[in-house]
C-alpha cells in the first residue's frame, strides 16, 4: 500500500507541492468541485439571485398577480413615499425594533449574568428559556392571544387578585404594542441568553476573582472584567435580534390583525396585504425593497460602529 | 473564626436566595405553557373564569381528540411532517457537498465563490417572497409541495456550518484513504460524513424545526388548506374558523410544540453550534 504513495495522488500541503506535482491536483479538484457544488450552486441561483434580481425589476411595474404588466418606473416607490399607511407602518415597525431589542437584550443579558457558574442547574435554564424559540411561532402566538383575552389569564388574575380589570389588550391602541412586544420578549430571548451564557463561560474566574481581591464591587467587575470580554457575543445578539425583528409579522398578525386600525401593522404584514390582499405585486416587492435597505443601513451602521466598542483581542 | 463562619453563612443565604428567585422567574416563564396544557384540558365552558384555575371541573383528555375532528389536524400533521422531513434532507445533502468542496477541495475562485455564498444570507426573506410567488406561477407549482419544500431548502447557514465543522477535522485522515487511491467521493462518504454527525445532527434537527414552524410562505403559497395545510396553517384557519373553542385550540397548539420541544431537550448539549441556523430561519 505505501509503495503506492509516489504514484497515485501528489500529497497534498503540509509543504506547498512542486508545480508539477499542484496543476493536475487543482484540475481534478475542480472538476469534482463542480459536481460537490452544483445542488447548492444552482438552487441558491434559481431560488435566490435570480428572486432577488426579479424582486428589483417586479418593484418597477404595475404587477398584478393575473393580467396585463406596465412599466412603471420609480412610480412604486414614490406612491409608497406619500401613502399614509406605509408611513406609519414603517413607524410601527421601527417602534416594535425600539421596545423589543434593548428589552430582549437587556433580559437575556441580565439573566445569562445571573445563571451563573455558581448557579445549580444552569442547562436546565438554558433548554427551558430556548423552548419557546423553537416552538411554532403560530403556536406560541395563539397562547398569548388567549392570555391577553378579556376573561384570560392576565384578566381573570388581575380580578381575582387586585380586583381591577385588565384593559383589552388587543383591542387598544395604547397597549396592543406592548403586547405584542411583551410577547416577543417571551418568545424571543432564550436565543440570546443562550449566546451571551456560552460567551460568559468563557471569562476566566481567575481574573473575576483577582479583581474582587483587588476590591472591585461586582458592577465594577462586569464593566471592566466581564464587559469587554463579552462585546463580540453583545454585537452578534444585537445585530441579529435587529435584522430579525425588522421582519415581525406572525405575532402582530395573529395577535392583532394589524389592528386597531393599522396602529400594528408592521412593513412585512404590508407586503403580505399589497401581495396577498390587494394582488398589486409591484407595490409590495417595492416595500420589501425598502424593509432590505433599511435592514442594510442598519447592519452597515452596526459594523461601522463596532470598531468603537467592541473587543476581538482581549 | 466567627467572622469568617459569617461570611460563609452570608454567601449561602444569598445564593439560597437567588436560587429561589431564579426557581420564581422559571416559573413565571412557564406561565403561558402551563397555561395552555391546562387549558386544553378544560371543558369549553371553563375557559374564561373570573379566578384562574390549573384544573377544570374535570381533566378532559378528549379535546385532543376533538381538535382533530373540528379541522382536519391529522392531515396538517402529516403534511408538516412530510414538508419538515423532505425539506431537510434536500438541506442536509446540498449543504454537506458544497460545505465539503469549500473545504477540502481547491478551485479556482473558491473563496470568492463562498463570500457570495454568505452574501446571500443578506436577502431577508421577504424581499424573495414576491418573485418567489412569481416563479411558483410559472413554473405552475402554486399550491403544491414543491412550493412548500424546496424555495428555501437552498441556504447557506447549512454550507457554513459545515464547513466550518469539516475545517476541523484533521487533514491526515482523507490524506491517508486518498494516497490508498480513494477518491474525493468516497472520502466524502466513508470518512468526512461519519466523522461530521455530531454537526449533521444539529443541521438536520435546526433545519426540521424551521421547517415545522414556518408560517409566512404556507400561508402565500397554499390555497387549499384542507389538503396542502402545514400546522401553523391550520392553527391560524381554526383559530378563525372556531375562534371561540379555545380548548381545542390549546390542544392543537400543545401537540404543534411537542415534537420540538422533544429536539431541544434531546439536543441540549449541542444548542449552542446551532444558533447560526436558528437565528435567520424561521421561515
Amino acid at each position: 500500500m505505501a509503495t503506492e504513495t509516489t504514484t497515485v495522488a501528489p500529497p497534498r500541503p503540509p509543504k506547498p507541492a512542486t508545480r508539477a506535482g499542484r496543476r493536475p491536483a487543482l484540475r481534478r479538484d475542480g472538476r469534482y468541485a463542480g459536481i460537490f457544488l452544483t445542488p447548492s450552486v444552482g438552487g441558491l441561483l434559481l431560488f435566490t439571485l435570480f428572486p432577488t434580481a426579479m424582486a428589483l425589476a417586479i418593484s418597477l411595474f404595475d404587477w398584478p398577480v393575473f393580467g396585463a404588466r406596465t412599466f412603471l418606473g420609480l412610480d412604486n416607490y414614490t406612491h409608497l413615499l406619500h401613502d399614509p399607511v406605509f408611513r406609519r407602518v414603517v413607524l410601527n415597525t421601527v417602534l416594535f425594533v425600539v421596545l423589543y431589542v434593548p428589552l430582549n437584550v437587556v433580559v437575556s443579558l441580565g439573566l445569562a449574568t445571573w445563571v451563573g457558574p455558581k448557579i445549580k442547574g444552569r442547562q436546565a435554564f438554558r433548554v427551558l428559556f430556548f423552548i419557546p424559540v423553537m416552538t411554532p411561532m403560530v403556536a406560541n402566538v395563539m397562547v398569548w392571544r388567549l392570555m391577553f383575552q378579556p376573561g384570560g389569564l392576565i384578566d381573570s388574575g388581575l380580578q381575582s387578585w387586585f380586583g381591577i380589570n385588565a384593559p383589552n389588550f388587543l383591542g387598544s391602541s395604547t397597549w396592543a404594542m406592548p403586547a405584542i412586544v411583551a410577547m416577543s420578549v417571551w418568545q424571543g430571548f432564550g436565543y440570546n441568553f443562550l449566546v451571551f451564557s456560552a460567551a460568559l463561560d468563557q471569562v476566566p474566574q481567575s481574573q473575576l476573582e483577582s479583581a474582587q481581591i483587588d476590591g472591585a464591587g461586582p458592577l465594577q467587575r462586569f464593566r471592566y472584567v466581564t464587559w469587554p470580554m463579552i462585546t463580540p457575543a453583545i454585537f452578534f445578539a444585537t445585530t441579529m435580534t435587529l435584522i430579525t425583528s425588522f421582519q415581525v409579522f406572525a405575532q402582530p398578525f395573529i395577535l392583532t390583525q394589524g389592528g386597531p386600525g393599522v396602529s400594528t401593522q408592521t412593513i412585512v404584514m404590508y407586503v403580505y396585504n399589497q401581495g396577498w390582499q390587494f394582488l398589486t405585486m409591484g407595490l409590495a416587492s417595492a416595500a420589501g425593497w425598502v424593509l432590505f435597505v433599511i435592514i442594510m443601513a442598519i447592519t452597515a451602521i452596526q459594523f461601522v460602529g463596532q470598531r468603537k466598542w467592541v473587543h476581538y483581542d482581549v | 473564626m466567627t467572622s469568617e463562619t459569617a461570611v460563609v453563612v452570608g454567601r449561602r443565604v444569598r445564593s439560597g436566595v437567588s436560587h429561589v428567585l431564579l426557581t420564581i422567574v422559571a416559573i413565571l416563564f412557564l406561565v403561558p405553557l402551563l397555561y395552555a396544557v391546562s387549558t386544553s384540558l378544560k371543558p369549553a365552558d371553563e375557559v374564561f373564569t373570573a379566578t384562574p384555575h390549573l384544573f377544570g371541573s374535570k381533566i378532559q383528555w378528549q379535546n385532543y381528540a376533538d381538535a382533530f375532528k373540528y379541522a382536519p389536524f391529522g392531515r396538517y400533521f402529516l403534511n408538516s411532517a412530510f414538508v419538515a422531513v423532505a425539506g431537510t434532507l434536500v438541506v442536509v445533502t446540498a449543504s454537506s457537498l458544497s460545505a465539503y468542496a469549500f473545504a477540502r477541495l481547491r478551485f479556482r475562485g473558491r473563496e470568492s465563490l463562498f463570500v457570495l455564498f454568505l452574501g446571500t444570507l443578506m436577502v431577508p426573506q421577504e424581499v424573495l417572497i414576491v418573485p418567489m410567488y412569481w416563479l411558483m406561477q410559472s413554473l405552475g407549482w402554486v399550491d403544491s409541495y414543491w412550493a412548500l419544500i424546496l424555495p428555501w431548502a437552498f441556504t447557506a447557514f447549512g454550507t457554513f456550518l459545515l464547513r466550518q465543522f469539516f475545517l476541523t477535522v484533521p487533514n491526515e485522515l482523507e490524506e491517508a484513504a486518498r494516497v490508498d487511491g480513494c477518491g474525493p467521493f468516497r472520502s466524502f462518504f466513508r470518512i468526512m460524513l461519519p466523522l461530521a454527525r455530531p454537526a449533521l445532527a444539529v443541521l438536520t434537527v435546526f433545519t426540521f424545526i424551521s421547517f415545522w414552524g414556518s408560517f409566512l410562505w404556507p400561508l402565500i403559497i397554499v390555497n387549499s388548506v384542507d389538503t396542502k395545510g402545514t400546522v401553523p396553517l391550520g392553527l391560524a384557519q381554526f383559530s378563525g374558523q372556531a375562534g371561540t373553542q379555545w380548548n381545542l385550540m390549546m390542544a392543537a397548539s400543545v401537540l404543534a410544540m411537542l415534537p420540538t420541544v422533544l429536539l431541544v431537550v434531546l439536543l441540549q448539549k449541542h444548542l449552542v453550534r446551532g444558533l447560526l441556523v436558528t437565528g435567520l430561519g424561521g421561515r
